[in-house]
């Protein structure tokens, strides 16, 4: 029988088997500054990193998005940077830290810089490493100790994952996005409700995609609880890692270019499950509640309790929102508007976003705040002019990093604040304690903040 | 780690589903750099409500968690698992866990029982009927004892591994590496490989480079 891209994946990794467990390798580890127990728990053991060349580091959850000159205001997020910093000089890591031109999100830096590419495995101490299958490569989402055991062997123990397949026929109609695919592939799956599989998002509308609209969809993966998600490579991926900084070259890339169109999910490949949907059907979606599966079309309104399968889930979800259930979505008016994350901080986001802002203002008692994705994309939206169209719409320009996605710098949403986000969490008080999240495109997102509501971006 | 035969204990029920990690040790406590002390900081945020579990003095010094489905969910940060170990608990009794929840309980030798939804509200209304009574998990027989009734848990074949034998999974895998060594030699040439001394751009260091 044929066997699935991920199973490939994994069979051309698989180094050993120890005591039930897969132990795979490593191809990329991408570290970032909330992992130092890691680099501590190598000390301990007097270890050194395995493969130095193999592992980059970058500083994005936890540096500010305003001004770089001055120093660190955050005592602790600033030691927390320095430990970074001498974990990678003792141990000879490359790091695009704060000050580097190749700075940003971990999940923006690696496909950009063609360090993610197909046919690898990638590890990092993030749940949302699903991003980097958008390229065809197996990423994994690991805790502390894990980053510790991939920096001292390279390797990763791991439990087999069950496969499942998401089809996406059709075409995303014009002003729907790769987001609202991926917010309504979350609402089909269930938060949680892929808990255990390898997700590979086929269809005529995941290959309609950009390789950006893919990291879109990969990232969510994580909302779904997958610990992986991935898309086939294709000639679009070969023509985005082609020109990438990093990229294999000469006959290495004629090597991979062979060995890249081979992965792809046999005829006679069995899926566990498979999830078809079409991608016409789509709307542009607003979640409502405080998981990311809480999601209806803009269209719509808010479910009451009785109207949810977990009735008394949905009523703690309400309360938080400030909601009761029965509003018009786009009766909800905001407080706060943020495009940035790894979900959407891409350059292909913020055009996206700018186009709809193009000679607005954003409305009266709105903040509204960009954050790049990292500093290559920051540097080709101002090339662009974008940074122009934020700007005179009323945004703040910022530096790149995770920021209002988690609030662990400088950027968090007070108390009561309504958010329209285009990160990819509305848990309770993820982008501030109170603060009230609800996920969108960048499209959408810029729309409510020039209307102050939430709108159909098609009727903008 | 040591090994983990059996957790026994009063319970704590939390009855909610799809508790994510933000709420277990929610971000501005991420800037820490240890490992220890985060006990005190777990659920900060929920703690605030005079009505919340942890403030009901009935369950104090309870060291089994008795959850809802999907618990863990969210973001990978295996500081929520440190803090649940450091305020007190053995072990998370749920329906279901996330991957990478249950992956980190097993690095840090919390049990991540799970046990069928019916089950975890017999638990939960048996701690609320007494919340002295205890409850014991034997990781041997799989079994789940409290006062008042008793049935089986799962854990996934290798988290049990790991807990049982009080595996270091870094030292299991240092003990494999000559057939790591031999994989490496059989790799593809266009791999990944970022060597800080011949690649513009990236830097170790507070100096890390400017120009492009």
């Amino acid at each position: 029988m044929g066997k699935t891209l991920a199973q490939k994946l994994w069979e051309q990794h698989l180094v050993d088997r120890i005591r039930g467990r897969d132990l795979l390798y490593i191809d990329l580890h991408l570290v970032h500054e909330l992992s130092p127990q890691a680099f501590g728990g190598l000390d301990i053991r007097g270890l050194p990193v395995r493969r130095p060349a193999a592992t980059v580091a970058t500083m994005d959850h936890n540096v500010p998005t305003g001004d770089r000159s001055a120093p660190l205001r955050d005592p602790l997020a600033a030691a927390q940077l320095d430990l970074l910093r001498r974990n990678c000089a003792t141990h000879g890591v490359p790091l695009f830290g704060l000050g580097s031109h190749r700075q940003g999100i971990v999940h923006v830096l690696g496909p950009e810089t063609g360090l993610t590419r197909p046919g690898i495995t990638v590890a990092c101490g993030d749940s949302h490493t699903a991003t980097h299958g958008a390229l065809g490569a197996l990423a994994f989402g690991i805790g502390t100790s894990q980053v510790e055991q991939v920096l001292a062997t390279q390797c990763l123990l791991v439990n087999p994952l069950r496969q499942l397949a998401v089809e996406v026929d059709g075409a995303l109609p014009v002003g729907v996005t790769p987001k609202d695919l991926a917010l309504t592939v979350v609402r089909l799956l269930g938060f949680g409700g892929a808990t255990g599989y390898a997700v590979e998002y086929r269809g005529a509308a995941v290959r309609a995609l950009s390789v950006e609209g893919r990291l879109t969809l990969c990232n969510m993966s994580a909302e779904a609880g997958a610990r992986v998600g991935l898309i086939a490579p294709d000639d679009t991926t070969l023509a985005y890692v082609r020109e990438r900084r990093f990229a294999p070259i000469d006959e290495a890339w004629r090597e991979a270019e062979r060995d890249w169109r081979a992965l792809r999910t046999d005829g006679d490949a069995a899926f566990d499950r498979v999830v078809s949907l079409r991608a016409d059907e789509i709307e542009p979606t607003v979640t409502w509640g405080t998981t990311p599966a809480m999601s209806v079309p803009v269209g719509g309104r808010v479910p009451k309790p009785e109207e949810s399968p977990n009735g008394n889930q949905a009523e703690q979800a309400l309360d938080y929102m400030g909601l009761v259930g029965g509003e018009r979505i786009v009766d909800l008016r905001l407080d706060r508007v943020f495009i940035g994350s790894c979900t959407n901080s891409r350059i292909e986001d913020l055009r996206m976003a700018a186009n709809v802002l193009d000679g607005r203002k954003v409305a009266h008692g709105v903040k509204a705040m960009v954050v790049p994705g990292s500093v290559p994309v920051k540097i080709q939206a101002e090339q662009e002019g974008l940074d122009e169209v934020f700007r005179r719409a009323g945004f703040e320009w910022r530096e790149p990093g995770c920021s209002l996605c988690l609030g662990m710098n400088e950027d968090v949403a007070e108390r009561g604040e309504r958010i329209a986000s285009t990160s990819n969490r509305n848990f309770e008080g993820r982008q501030g304690a109170g603060a009230r999240t609800h996920l969108v495109s960048p499209a959408m997102a810029a729309a409510a903040a020039v209307t102050g509501h939430f709108v159909d971006v098609r009727e903008v | 780690m040591e090994p983990v035969l059996w957790v026994r204990g009063r319970m704590m029920p939390l009855v909610r589903d799809d508790v994510d990690t933000d709420q277990i040790m929610p971000k501005q406590f991420l800037s820490r750099v240890e490992r220890d002390g985060f006990g005190e900081f777990v659920f900060h945020e929920w703690r605030r409500d005079p009505e919340f579990v942890f403030n009901d003095p009935r369950f104090s010094g309870a060291r089994i968690l008795v959850a809802g489905s999907n618990f863990g969910s969210g973001s990978s940060r295996e500081h929520a698992v440190w803090g649940l170990q450091q305020y007190g608990f053995d072990a998370v009794v749920a329906p279901s866990f996330s991957d990478i929840f249950t992956g980190n309980c097993a690095q840090a030798g919390v049990v991540p029982a799970v046990v069928p939804p019916e089950l975890c509200r017999s638990l939960q209304a048996a701690a609320e009927r007494d919340p002295d009574s205890g409850v014991e998990l034997d990781l041997t027989t799989m079994r789940v004892m409290w006062t008042g009734g008793s049935g089986t848990f799962h854990l996934d074949d290798q988290v049990r591994e790991v807990l049982l034998h009080g595996l270091d999974d870094v030292a299991l895998v240092l003990g494999q590496l000559d057939v790591i060594t031999q994989y490496e030699r059989a790799r593809p040439a266009w791999m990944p490989h970022l060597d800080v001394s011949v690649v513009p751009g990236a830097a170790v260091g507070p100096d890390a480079g400017t120009t492009p």
